[in-house]
Order: C-alpha cells, then sequence, then structure tokens
C-alpha cells in the first residue's frame, strides 16, 4: 500500500483526538501483531488491528474511513488482554466508531433490521449493538 | 443465606431458563438469590471513551439500589451485566474526577464511591460454596458425560475482572467435574462468539460459532455449558438443523451450567425450562435418560 506521509497529518487534531477519547499512548505499540494474530473477526478484516494502529499513528484518517475493521470489532478485549505493551486497543477501536457515530452517522440502520430478527434477539444482542454500531 | 442478585433484562425474556434453573439450584445449596427491587438495565457494554460518562450512570444506579439494602456485594448471571456492573464500579472507586462528575450528575441520588462488589454466580460456587459441598449435593451424577465449558469474553476480560485466569480459566471444569462429569478443556473455550454483530451480520456469528462447534467435535465434546446468554444465542441459532441449514456448522448440545447442576441435583426439569434449548439438547438430553 502506498502511504503519503506529511507533518501535517502527523500532528493532526485526528491524533490527538483518537489518543484523548481512547485514553490511550498509541506510540507504546511496535508493530508485534499480537492483537491481529488473536483477533476472532481478523479474518473479516480488511486491515487488521495492528495495521489501525499504525495508520492512527501516521495521522492516516481517510485509510480508517474507508475500512469496515472498526465496525467488525466485537469488543472481546483480547487484544487488550494480550497486548505486551498495554494499549488497550478496544478503546482506540471505540474512539474510532465515535468519530462517525458523533456525527450523527448511523453504521447499523435499526429500522432495517427485519421485526422478526428484533423480536427474537435478546437484549444483551439489541442494547450492546445498537451501543456499538449506532449514534 | 440471602444474597443480592441483580437479574438484567435478558434473563427476564429470552434466558429464563438460565434465571429459573439457577434460583432452584442455589436454594437447593441454601442460598436465596434475592432480586433488587427498581433495578434498571446496566447498559449492556461498558463505555470505552474516556468522556462518555453518562453511560455509566445506569449501572452505578444499580449498585445504588444494592447499597440501599445494606449490601455490599450482588450477584448476577448474565455475563455482560456481570462486566458492566463490575468495570462501572471501578470506574467509581478508583476514579476521583469521573466519580465527582456522575455523582454531581445523579443529584437525586445518593453519593456513591464504589462500595459495592459484583460477583457472579461461578464465584459464588467457587468461593462461598465450594466445590465439595457442590459434588455432595449431587444425586444423579453426570458420569460419562464429555461437556466442556464455554467461557465467552465478559467473564475474563478485561483482567482486572477476570473471575478466573484470563487465558486458562478452569472454574467452569471444576464445576462439570463437580457434578461428575468428564469435563473436557478445548482451545475455543475464551474465544469470542463474535457478540453483539449477530445484530448485523449473522454470516460473521456463523462463521465463528463453526470455529467453535468443530474445534469442540475434535476434542470429543458431547455438549457445552455455557454463562453468557448471548453466546447461548449464538452457538444456538446458527446450528445447521435449526435457523441455518445450509451452514455447515455441527448441532451441538448447548446448556447453562445451572442447568446441568439442576439435572445433577436431581431437581424436578421443570425448572430447566428446556423447551427453551434447541431440540437437539432436547434430543441428547433424552438419549441419556436425564430428561424424559
Amino acid at each position: 500500500m502506498r502511504v503519503e506521509l506529511s507533518s501535517k497529518k502527523l500532528r493532526s487534531d485526528f491524533v490527538k483526538k483518537i489518543a484523548e477519547l481512547s485514553g490511550q499512548n498509541l506510540y507504546l505499540c511496535y508493530q508485534c501483531g499480537k492483537c491481529s494474530a488473536g483477533c476472532p473477526m481478523g479474518f473479516a478484516m480488511d486491515i487488521l488491528p495492528n495495521q489501525i494502529v499504525r495508520l492512527v499513528q501516521l495521522g492516516l484518517e481517510e485509510d480508517i474511513a474507508n475500512s469496515k475493521t472498526v465496525w467488525l470489532c466485537a469488543s472481546c478485549l483480547t487484544c487488550t488482554a494480550r497486548c505486551p505493551r498495554g494499549v488497550d486497543l478496544s478503546r482506540v477501536m471505540e474512539a474510532l466508531r465515535l468519530l462517525t457515530l458523533r456525527k450523527n452517522k448511523n453504521y447499523v440502520e435499526p429500522s432495517k433490521i427485519p421485526p422478526e430478527t428484533v423480536a427474537d434477539l435478546p437484549q444483551i444482542a439489541l442494547v450492546s449493538g445498537f451501543r456499538k454500531l449506532t449514534s | 443465606m440471602d444474597l443480592a442478585y441483580y437479574p438484567g433484562c435478558t434473563l427476564k425474556t429470552r434466558a429464563k431458563n438460565f434465571e429459573t434453573s439457577a434460583l432452584a439450584v442455589m436454594s437447593a445449596l441454601g442460598i436465596n438469590l434475592v432480586e433488587l427491587p427498581r433495578w434498571n438495565c446496566c447498559g449492556t457494554v461498558y463505555s470505552l471513551a474516556e468522556d462518555d460518562l453518562i453511560h455509566h450512570v445506569a449501572a452505578v444506579r444499580n449498585l445504588i439500589r444494592v447499597k440501599e439494602q445494606g449490601k455490599n456485594k450482588v450477584v448476577t448471571l448474565c455475563a455482560f451485566c456481570y462486566n458492566t456492573l463490575k468495570r462501572a464500579n471501578l470506574v467509581m472507586k478508583d476514579s476521583p474526577d469521573k466519580r465527582f462528575a456522575i455523582n454531581t450528575f445523579m443529584d437525586e441520588e445518593p453519593d456513591y464511591a464504589g462500595e459495592v462488589e459484583t460477583v457472579h454466580l461461578l464465584q459464588v460456587l467457587r468461593d462461598d460454596v465450594g466445590w465439595e459441598k457442590i459434588a455432595g449435593r449431587v444425586k444423579h451424577p453426570l458420569k460419562g458425560l464429555k461437556i466442556a465449558g464455554y467461557y465467552g469474553c465478559t467473564l475474563l476480560r478485561p483482567q482486572s475482572v477476570a473471575i478466573d485466569s484470563v487465558e486458562r480459566p478452569t472454574i467452569l471444569q471444576d464445576l462439570l467435574k463437580a457434578l461428575g462429569s468428564t469435563a473436557v478443556d478445548f482451545p475455543f473455550a475464551t474465544e469470542c462468539c463474535g457478540a453483539f454483530q449477530i445484530v448485523n451480520n449473522r454470516d460473521i456469528i456463523t462463521e465463528r460459532t463453526s470455529a467453535i462447534f468443530g474445534s469442540a467435535v475434535k476434542n470429543g465434546v458431547e455438549a457445552i455449558a455455557v454463562s453468557c446468554p448471548l453466546c447461548e444465542y449464538n452457538l444456538r441459532q446458527t446450528q445447521s438443523s435449526t435457523k441455518q441449514p445450509q451452514s455447515g456448522v455441527p448441532a451441538m448440545p448447548t446448556l447453562y451450567f445451572t442447568q446441568l447442576m439442576a439435572l445433577a441435583f436431581g431437581l424436578d426439569s421443570a425448572v430447566c425450562g428446556f423447551e427453551e434449548n434447541s431440540p437437539e439438547t432436547r434430543t441428547w438430553l433424552k438419549s441419556k435418560r436425564l430428561i424424559s
């Protein structure tokens, strides 16, 4: 993948915002890939979790916005439990989702979920799904 | 002994069989789970953003209800509720700024500083009752049955709220052994089932449950014991013989650990609500003469 690096992007508001929202020091990451190796959703992701961290470090906001990765994260915290550098990646994923959701953009439209599915799903699925995937 | 009990929404609707079986087995062990008055939804997931305090309010309100009862401990059955209540309590205990903001926002409630400990029923069974006492209560040992414990995520992660070892838990297997069964460990015991992605992406859940069941079959497992109502739903709903005949996911009996306890204790199987389980679970139970 060809990426363009610039000091403007490296020092952008985006990088600061993610650090602030997640409470994480992303520069601790040394790209060992343990998060991606254990990610149960990794098989379906176009960009792997460790690559997401690298993109955030470099301020490449658009590449992340064009990827489905943060929406596939199930907040299972396997990455968080295993990170040798103590980065809570689940919080980084949440911060990235919130950048979209706080602009009032839904990833999932509740009205498009079939009524019979809604009637069948347990509340913990619905409430947590809407908390994570809708604004 | 009376213990304050927080059921949560799903235990009253989609996982009634978890609640009825748990109340019955605890009563058989001399423990009354006393439902909290005026409980509300815990929020289901702990808020992971630093500035998102509003979503801790629902969980904290429940903890205040516990304190009002003069109790400092609350028991949950639902693994999601356990995680959310426990983590919200850590915020109130360890973070003075956030505690001040939340207490100020909830000015109609008494101030709260993290005094209530949330425990999962499995912890009560291990730490307060003990495996020996449970083994002593067993009337019909589940002898020869190869059952695996499937932990899911929220009882084990993050480390700060884990009820057992994060990577190699044994608490469910220890219980299964106390019930007389052959507890089987398998590599997917702590792997995520996909959780709330079921709302939007059933295929991805099927991929996950297929891997989980596949690993269980490879390890000679004949039934899976679960402790989370969302795991139970995802495992049940993606099996080939039920909703997804084309999925190729093997059918595997899936039960709550409390249902297995009720059977081993020789309680009336009506408390188990097996009609809510999958058809293959009932077929398996019949083939093992555990229900008629």
